[in-house]
């Protein structure tokens, strides 16, 4: 057992977190939200200059073959600064896909182009009816010659609006909520009969709604096997839920930090607010949701990359249920706390609740999650994670 | 004891139903069911078609031209209204001002300014809390120094809701202070245009500007504007929190919410099928319905101890703590409902009219916003913290 983070590991988040203390302090951050496109291409090439966009790519094609341990360490250190531009959309679930499903000319033309920062990808799978489950999917893809016809419409398509290649998700066969016959598909996003509306979610992140309308595509578009798309969906997510835990533990982090300094000097009845007991007692928990949720995180990071796909569904439910319960406390009383500073849209301490709340919206919250683990363990034993 | 609605009830029932069928405006209506942004002019229209029929001061006695009402008639015109989509009655002329003047105003005061609460002439804000004191309200520093027969008033207020449309505001100021936190406090009523009046709104979280801060430099106020003794405002001051807190319950609004998450919950999909069929969702929906059902019989056994006593006690302060975690409950459940479609934030799309492009449906809009406003409950009228040490100290002797 060794929970220590590897020298280069090391490395890495001081490299992050200098490169974010100087260019990601609030004040900037609100100027990048508040630009056209919500996010800045000029942190997004630091980042690939400093390898955290490579990180988990596979060597042959620019990138340092590292693990979900690695994406720990990224996403933690964006959590601590709430960081907007599209890491997991683009990196976690876009290239990975690409990574883990792509045929060799695939990951040629797209993965060297993702390293350094030229190629945005994104996951273009839910639908208006799909919720969390991922077979729920009526997008068609009809065969067309050698190529295929995509029709349909998919919602709130994480970092769409930036995306240059979707991955969108279609049957080739089978009904919504099926797990057979759903297809992947590379599609440039400026193909005809693409369109895309892309507005800012409450975290101040971005998001697009994609309407597929006859969109052609050719043979060589199909990422994985045909009709064999949810198994890639599925552990995508699940490495989406291990980035956004980590991403969660940092910003919980600086909820903790930010609520103790400020019960330290905000005084009321002639005395720092911090000295009444109540007070102590409720950031007390919160820290103790935190490192539960650290423990958790930890988990999934050391599960997630495993080929056992049972073993990765149940360890990312209970990860998300209890990463999603803690953000939830965690985010509510840190605003609880500051009073009425705390639902203010000057106070840092509101941004870091809002992308907390979102952050338990996505991929599933806390209550699907917990559904999810009591069925699978009403099912067997949880097996023991393994190295 | 007998909980049941009686004939005059219903038939009361029935009147302000009928009346609201007539009288509330269709588009007004909507406006609320929808989530819409309501402007002054929304809620002043409402206010003056609700003072044509003699009910625009719901809780107020006969004797100053309210409808005088008992709290069970209180409680179902609340209800009806919040049920029809009616805009809420701004509570700062009709349930804090009012009752304090009608306590401690003199005649004078009485004459000038209760009628024209009742008719929606003068629009009131709350000048309570200041930048260092919240909780600890009593340690007011906003100064006010006699200088003949005018205070001149110096100082800031904070978190002062609908500031920027009010006409009037009530503010405790301090007047003496050598004297102890409590004993130096008077309760002035200062006019907004008056010169050196300044109003900033504050952004929230959910990018609305509802609460603002409010300066005063310099702003003469006329001594005949003071409310009770020099000195006395604590006092007064009580008085009104104890109205204010009883009147955030919000059972009527919480009825509603409760209708939207269940209609939201039928509307929604999940595995195929309506979300209400997921037992998990359905009991945490039950869950709050219970909660609300408790809610609003306590809420009548407070108003009814009220009416005999003619001042709430510390029971509004259990009011205020299950009144705001249900509504911060239900305002999740609505949001949860949602699910990815919570993300995204359209605030545009809030302004009645809008045609631009939208993701989700339109009603979806405001659901997530209105989870991050609402984490204001437990904070604003006296946190939830500060309302169980009253619990603790005045109904427990701790």
């Amino acid at each position: 057992m060794n929970f220590d983070f590897s020298e280069e590991q090391n490395q890495l988040r001081e490299a992050l977190v200098r490169l974010l203390d100087r260019g990601y302090e609030f004040a900037r951050r609100k100027q990048i939200v508040a630009s056209d496109a919500g996010w800045s291409r000029d942190i997004w090439r630091q980042l690939a200059e400093l390898g955290a966009l490579a990180i988990r790519l596979p060597e042959a094609h620019g990138g340092a073959a590292g693990t979900a341990i690695d994406t720990l360490v990224v996403m933690e250190a964006l959590g601590r600064r709430i960081v907007v531009e599209p890491y997991v959309p683009a990196i976690i679930l876009g290239a990975g896909l690409v990574s883990r499903a792509g045929s060799d000319a695939q990951r040629t033309r797209l993965l060297p182009r993702v390293a350094s920062g030229e190629q945005l990808l994104a996951l273009a799978h839910d639908e208006a009816d799909t919720r969390y489950e991922l077979a729920r999917i009526a997008t068609r893809a009809r065969p067309d010659g050698t190529g295929y016809v995509l029709d349909g419409q998919k919602t709130v398509v994480l970092g769409g609006g930036a995306a240059d290649t979707l991955i969108v998700s279609a049957r080739t066969a089978g009904e919504p909520g099926e797990p057979i016959g759903v297809s992947l598909f590379l599609v440039d996003t400026h193909a005809a009969g693409v369109r895309r509306h892309s507005y800012a979610t409450h975290d101040d992140h971005r998001a697009a709604d994609v309407t597929l309308t006859g969109v052609k595509v050719a043979g060589d578009a199909l990422l994985g096997p045909a009709g064999g798309g949810l198994p890639l969906v599925e552990h995508a997510i699940e490495q989406g839920i291990a980035a956004v835990c980590a991403e969660a533990l940092g910003v919980m982090a600086i909820l903790v930090d930010l609520t103790a300094s400020y019960v330290k000097t905000r005084k009321q009845f002639g005395v720092p607010i911090g000295q009444f007991q109540v007070l102590q007692h409720r950031l007390a928990d919160m820290l103790m949701r935190v490192e539960q949720a650290r423990s958790m995180t930890y988990l999934a990071a050391t599960t997630v990359d495993s080929s056992d796909a049972a073993l990765r569904r149940r360890i990312t439910a209970a990860a998300k249920a209890m990463v999603g319960q803690a953000a939830r406390f965690v985010g509510q009383q840190a605003i609880q706390l500051h009073g009425g500073i705390g639902v203010t849209d000057e106070a840092p301490v509101s941004h870091y609740f809002k992308r907390l709340t979102l952050i338990g919206m996505t991929f599933g919250d806390a209550d699907h999650h917990l559904a999810r683990y009591s069925d699978l363990m009403a099912r067997g034993p949880t097996p023991a994670p393994r190295a | 004891m007998d909980l049941s609605y009686t004939a005059d009830e219903q038939r009361f029932r029935a009147e302000v139903r009928g009346f609201l069928q007539t009288n509330l405006p269709q588009d007004l209506r909507d406006k609320v069911l929808g989530g819409k942004h309501l402007g002054r002019e929304d809620f002043v229209g409402w206010h003056r078609i609700l003072h044509q029929r003699g009910w625009s001061t719901p809780n107020w006695p006969k004797d100053f031209g309210g409808p005088g009402w008992n709290a069970v008639e209180q409680h179902i015109f609340d209800e009806e209204c919040a049920d029809a989509g009616a805009p809420p009655l701004m509570p700062f002329g009709i349930r804090m001002v009012a009752p304090v003047l009608m306590a401690f105003g003199s005649r004078a005061q009485q004459d000038r300014f209760l009628p024209r609460i009742r008719s929606g002439e003068h629009w009131w804000c709350q000048g309570y809390s200041e930048p260092g004191s919240g909780s600890d309200l009593a340690s007011l520093r906003m100064r006010a120094e006699r200088r003949d027969d005018v205070y001149v008033c110096n100082g800031q207020k904070t978190w002062t809701t609908a500031a920027q449309h009010a006409d009037w505001i009530f503010c405790l100021v301090r007047t003496d202070p050598t004297r102890r936190q409590q004993q130096g406090i008077s309760f002035l009523l200062i006019d907004m245009k008056s010169p050196g009046v300044t109003v900033r709104p504050i952004v929230t979280l959910d990018g609305d500007a509802e609460v603002n801060e409010v300066w005063f430099e310099d702003v003469e106020v006329p001594v005949d504007n003071r409310v009770g003794e020099e000195n006395q405002g604590w006092t007064y001051a009580k008085y009104l929190l104890g109205h204010e807190r009883t009147g955030n319950a919000g059972v009527g609004m919480c009825k509603r919410w409760l209708k939207a998450v269940k209609r939201i919950a039928a509307e929604q999909r999940a595995g195929g099928r309506p979300l209400i069929e997921d037992a998990r969702f359905r009991d945490r929906i039950a869950q709050v319905e219970i909660e609300l059902m408790a809610l609003e019989v306590t809420h009548m056994r407070v108003l009814a101890m009220e009416l005999k006593k003619q001042a709430p006690g510390p029971e509004a302060s259990i009011l205020k703590v299950q009144g705001s975690e249900i509504q911060q409950t239900l305002t999740e459940l609505m949001m949860h409902a949602l699910g990815p479609q919570a993300l995204p934030f359209q605030p545009a799309a809030l302004d009645a009219g809008y045609t631009g492009a939208l993701s989700g449906p339109e009603w979806a809009v405001p659901i997530t916003g209105r989870y991050l406003n609402h984490r204001k409950a437990s904070i604003y009228a006296g946190s939830n913290e500060i309302q169980r040490n009253i619990i603790a100290k005045h109904m427990l002797g701790l």
